[in-house]
């Protein structure tokens, strides 16, 4: 399969970068359907006969495996280059989806979990990271603009998966026209067959059309001295092997996590969430369930829009300013939400919608952050393992969020007041993140690459 | 637009606009029915 190699995507001359984005695009709109699952989850409860835990932990297992295999597997993708790892992606999803379905019309769960779960999981981690280094390659003037495009991706993903799965869950169940319809298991197993096909063809049109830079190349009046002229920006090159022993990962780590929890805390609980702050003393929300799924969309809108907003501004800001507004001014909005979220509805949103900006934000300018202090030689494996923040904030927010609300009383008992320990935690939490992000500091000397002028006589230690 | 260049490599080819266009609308056209599928929800926000 010599046709995927790094070597035969290198760009002609005047391959136009902007193609790259839409390739990018490509895969992470398709794996973007993971955060749509809630689609058919209660069909799946349904067919299986299984409780919500137990359908939960597909998701779960999935985003534990996205983790696992960005980690991992992000070497692998910096050496084999963006097309081999969108292909392998792009058949780890599809796979994933093959094999669930088989599970669910032989109405055997474990292979949804090894299908869904484990290789789908796989075909995640490699096909979010897969496009980063590549697109900070071709865009080094705006490396933030270019990674946010892409990440945003992976929160459109889930608008079009949802309406889109809906429409043929119903077109699939002959029975969809009836009260209280819930989907037939037989409707979610063809759901799942055409989402393989679809995302496989979406996936290989990203695979072929990505190229990555030729040596040398560099955007038409873009010059390294400018970038370099920047504090915490370098021109040197760390490997996924040393950045991990400095301090500065640790730091972003910290950071990076402390964002997710508190971003996660609201979006795990967005729709109850909301109607417990206004609910009145005889037990009645003056928020309907209509409203609260049109809060639940808006926040999808915002946490998409941030992606790309906030990464884009990072270009002309830094992106340790931006972080800092992202924990800073999203500590002072969390407690104005804890404390005054309550008084009226126009105030809740908007502070709800900054908020998940802000996590979406997080997310897309990491990777630029990463290239700041590490150089591009191998930073989408650092990419990689930094994704471990993301799985470890996957699981403490909503551990966080649940604790104190299952001590505040029983759902549909709780209001504004019971949400108070919780947020307040978050905005700790946050405080955390402020702290280790102000603590970024450029990456020593003896972590940086050895140059032809420069060698190195032993491998840098753990920094302390 | 900005387009690539090789060091040492002659004019650049002419890129296809149309090529650019489709690469822009696979992706795009979808993403717009996302989103306003989902702004139809968050009507009911505001109504």
């Amino acid at each position: 399969m010599g046709w995927l190699d790094r070597e035969r995507t290198v760009a002609p001359p005047g391959f136009n970068r902007w193609l790259v984005p839409p390739a990018a695009l490509a895969v992470h709109l398709c794996i973007g359907q993971a955060y749509a699952t809630s689609v058919y989850k209660t069909a799946l409860v349904k067919h299986f006969g299984a409780s919500l835990t137990e359908i939960g932990v597909i998701f779960s297992i999935a985003i534990v495996m996205l983790g696992l295999s960005a980690a991992i597997m992000g070497t692998w993708v910096d050496r084999n280059g963006p097309r081999k790892a969108m292909f392998t992606s792009a058949m780890f999803w599809a796979g994933g989806f093959l094999i669930g379905s088989l599970g669910i019309f032989t109405q055997q769960l474990w292979l949804v979990y090894l299908g869904y779960g484990v290789v789908g999981g796989i075909g995640l981690g490699i096909g979010y990271i897969s496009p980063v280094s590549t697109l900070i390659k071709w865009f080094p003037d705006r490396p933030g603009l270019a990674t946010g495009m892409a990440i945003m991706g992976f929160g459109g993903g889930a608008l079009i998966a949802s309406p889109v799965s809906t429409a043929l869950l119903k077109m699939y169940d002959p029975n969809s026209g009836a009260k209280d319809w819930v989907a037939s298991g037989d409707a979610v197993g063809r759901l799942f067959l055409t989402l393989a096909v679809v995302y496989l063809a979406y996936m290989l049109f990203g695979a072929f059309t990505i190229k990555v830079p030729a040596d040398g190349w560099k955007p038409a009046g873009f010059d390294p001295a400018k970038v370099k002229a920047a504090k915490l920006v370098t021109t040197e090159n760390v490997s996924a092997k040393n950045a991990v022993k400095t301090r500065q990962f640790w730091l972003v780590w910290i950071a990076l996590f402390c964002n997710v929890t508190a971003g996660i805390g609201i979006l795990e609980q967005a729709a109850p969430m909301i109607q417990d702050f206004f609910r009145q003393s005889d037990g009645v929300s003056l928020v309907s369930a209509a409203v609260a799924a049109g809060f639940v969309g808006l926040l999808s809108i915002g946490n998409m829009a941030g992606r790309f907003a906030w990464s884009a501004t990072s270009d002309v800001t830094g992106r340790k300013r931006i972080y800092m507004v992202y924990l800073g001014v999203g500590a002072v909005l969390y407690t104005v939400l804890a404390l005054a979220g309550s008084t009226t509805t126009v105030l809740y949103v908007a502070l709800a919608f900054v908020i998940i900006s802000f996590y979406g934000g997080g997310f897309a300018t990491v990777p630029a952050y990463l290239r700041d202090l590490f150089g591009t030689y191998q930073v989408g494996a650092i990419h990689g393992r930094l994704l471990t923040a993301w799985s470890a904030a996957g699981v403490a927010g909503p551990l966080i969020v649940n604790a104190f609300l299952d001590a505040q009383g029983k759902p549909g008992q709780l209001n504004a007041v019971s949400y108070q320990p919780a947020l307040l935690t978050m905005v700790v939490l946050l405080v955390i993140g402020f702290l280790a992000n102000l603590m970024v500091k450029p990456v020593d000397a003896r972590f940086h690459e050895p140059r032809p002028d420069r060698g190195r006589t032993h491998e840098p230690a753990m920094e302390a | 637009m900005s387009t690539a260049h090789n060091p040492g490599a002659k004019a650049p080819a002419t890129m296809s606009t149309g090529k650019l266009a489709v690469a822009w609308a696979l992706v795009g056209v979808p993403l717009a029915y996302g989103i306003y599928q989902t702004l139809t929800r968050v009507a009911a926000l505001f109504g």
